[in-house]
């Protein structure tokens, strides 16, 4: 891989040992898959906060790091409610654990906002045909996607030496020939809110890594279905771009997807009917974190009723700051509106059985990584099941 | 004897070599406590991989593996250095932020080489010295 005369010389350690090895690392990942040069990154978002999941080893890593970070940078999710974790039912043990991990990566110059939805708290972190180097699969979906702007699904390590130099591999997303259509995808359904988690659990699992181009005659998805949407299929499959005729950006000119899929309503109702809310014992949203939008919707169907279940409301910090009459309306039912993290993340989640959401991509995580079943629900049904209707 | 290879992670390092066809993933395969393969269905099974010149195809599975190889590292239980057919980016990753010698890229005949042969990997002259017994 071709480095300029200055990505030598912090190769070779000029600029001390931390960006030495952050710079390997950059080469060594441009070696492995192609790439020609490295791109500036105009910001980074870092995978590995959960304590759950970097544990002991990655903790101690992440805190010998010396050095700033060249560019915006935020984190994913933690694994608990950075303020509020003893109401979420997190050991004190994981507490001081995962602060200890928040802490070593403020020391670097990262902004502490733990969110999978940075592109809902920073208008300036992404636009389109930006390179970005994020990590979380469903904020590099919606980069990709929704934005236009050009990632790969970074790893910790990766993202985290993107940050300190600045700079990414060129490879991947980065370039246009990886982001050509690969399945036309017809679905001939009214769809509303969670249909299109569901929509996005089905496609994923069938077009794996591939690029799906979507064409839904007389859908108009909003920006949180959108979300919704990219966020299942990088969870079910791992979707990292994918379009919507006459609504997401275009792809590039040349070539024709190479398989169609065709779905219909029956299919949908297929993905209810196999995760039903049946025996659920808690009832989460906000997987991807909630826009103010959706905090509104929330608070609407709540309004004047108590929960008879634990229903968790997951968003990022900033935008519960910014929307915080919602986020009192919505506690005032006995719900938790919990930031910083979210069901698929956090210990707190194993204790329950089975857990209710409007989300497909919680869907697909909560058995493997949390021990916990799931089913799926629109908006409207989940919020009955909270409240003892069903 | 001397063989070219690529430098994925610099560093300079010798040991007994421990072969393996088997592709690793750290997490899950290797308990980072003690350094030994506890995976049943793995071909190392019960072997130490500390301070061995670990020559293996390449990693798989879990990122969190990186990490793995860095706390082997900071308890002394990691491989002196490692050799993969090819480098994928678990094993890459966890080589670097750890300090372990990796390189890749050479014939896969390295994967014959005897077990306690010593090795020597030298990623930054990109060549691999097998010591063989006469």
């Amino acid at each position: 891989m071709y480095l300029s005369r200055e990505e030598e010389a912090v190769y070779q350690g000029e600029r001390g040992e931390t960006l030495r090895r952050m710079m390997e690392i950059l080469v060594a990942l441009g070696d492995i898959y192609g790439a020609e040069r490295l791109v500036p990154v105009k910001s980074v978002q870092i995978a590995g906060v959960s304590y759950k999941n970097i544990g002991e080893a990655g903790l101690e890593w992440i805190s010998d790091l010396q050095g700033k970070v060249a560019v915006p940078s935020i984190l994913n999710p933690a694994g608990m409610d950075l303020c509020r974790w003893q109401e979420m039912g997190v050991s004190e043990d994981f507490a001081i654990k995962q602060q200890q991990t928040i802490e070593a990566y403020r020391r670097l110059g990262i902004t502490i906002d733990c969110t999978c939805t940075p592109y809902q708290i920073y208008q300036g972190l992404a636009g389109p045909g930006d390179h970005l180097a994020w990590s979380e699969s469903s904020a590099v979906s919606y980069a990709n996607s929704v934005i236009g702007a050009r990632t790969n699904r970074e790893g910790g390590p990766s993202a985290l030496a993107a940050a300190l130099v600045g700079k990414t591999a060129l490879y991947g997303y980065h370039l246009d020939e990886n982001r050509l259509p690969t399945h036309l995808v017809e679905v001939e359904a009214d769809l509303r809110g969670s249909d299109y988690g569901a929509l996005g659990f089905l496609v994923g699992r069938i077009v794996k890594d591939g690029v799906p181009f979507f064409r839904l005659p007389g859908q108009r998805p909003s920006l949180d279905e959108l979300k919704a949407l990219g966020a299942a299929m990088a969870a079910s499959g791992s979707v990292a771009l994918y379009y919507v005729q006459d609504v997401t950006p275009k792809p590039p000119t040349g070539g024709q997807p190479e398989e169609t899929l065709h779905l219909d309503r029956k299919e949908i109702d297929e993905v209810y009917a196999r995760y039903q809310a049946e025996g659920a014992d808690a009832v989460a949203l906000g997987c991807p974190h909630c826009s103010a939008e959706e905090l509104e919707r929330i608070a609407g169907l709540l309004q004047g009723q108590k929960v008879q279940k634990e229903l968790w409301v997951c968003t990022a910090r900033k935008i519960a700051q910014a929307n915080s009459a919602l986020v009192a309306a919505i506690e005032e039912s006995g719900a938790h509106v919990f930031c910083d993290t979210c069901m698929v993340v956090s210990p707190a989640t194993e204790r329950f059985s089975r857990m209710l959401t409007s989300s497909g991509k919680a869907l697909s995580y909560l058995p493997g990584l949390a021990g916990v079943k799931a089913g799926l629900g629109s908006l409207e049904d989940c919020i009955d099941a909270a409240l003892g209707r069903r | 004897m001397e063989i070219k290879c690529h430098r994925v992670a610099s560093g300079c390092a010798r040991g007994p070599a421990l072969v393996t066809l088997d592709a690793i993933s750290f997490l899950g395969n290797v308990d980072a406590a003690t350094g030994t393969v506890v995976d049943p269905a793995h071909e190392l099974f019960g072997q130490c991989i500390a301070g061995k010149v670990l020559i293996f195809p390449g990693g798989k599975g879990s990122t969190v593996g990186s990490y793995v190889i860095y706390q082997l590292k900071k308890k002394g239980l990691a491989p002196a250095a490692m050799i993969n057919i090819r480098s994928e980016p678990i094993v890459a990753v966890g080589a670097i932020i750890s300090g372990i010698p990796l390189v890749d890229r050479v014939g896969e005949e390295i994967l014959q080489t005897e077990n306690g042969t010593v090795v020597e990997v030298d990623a930054a002259g990109e060549r691999i010295r097998i010591f063989r017994e006469d």
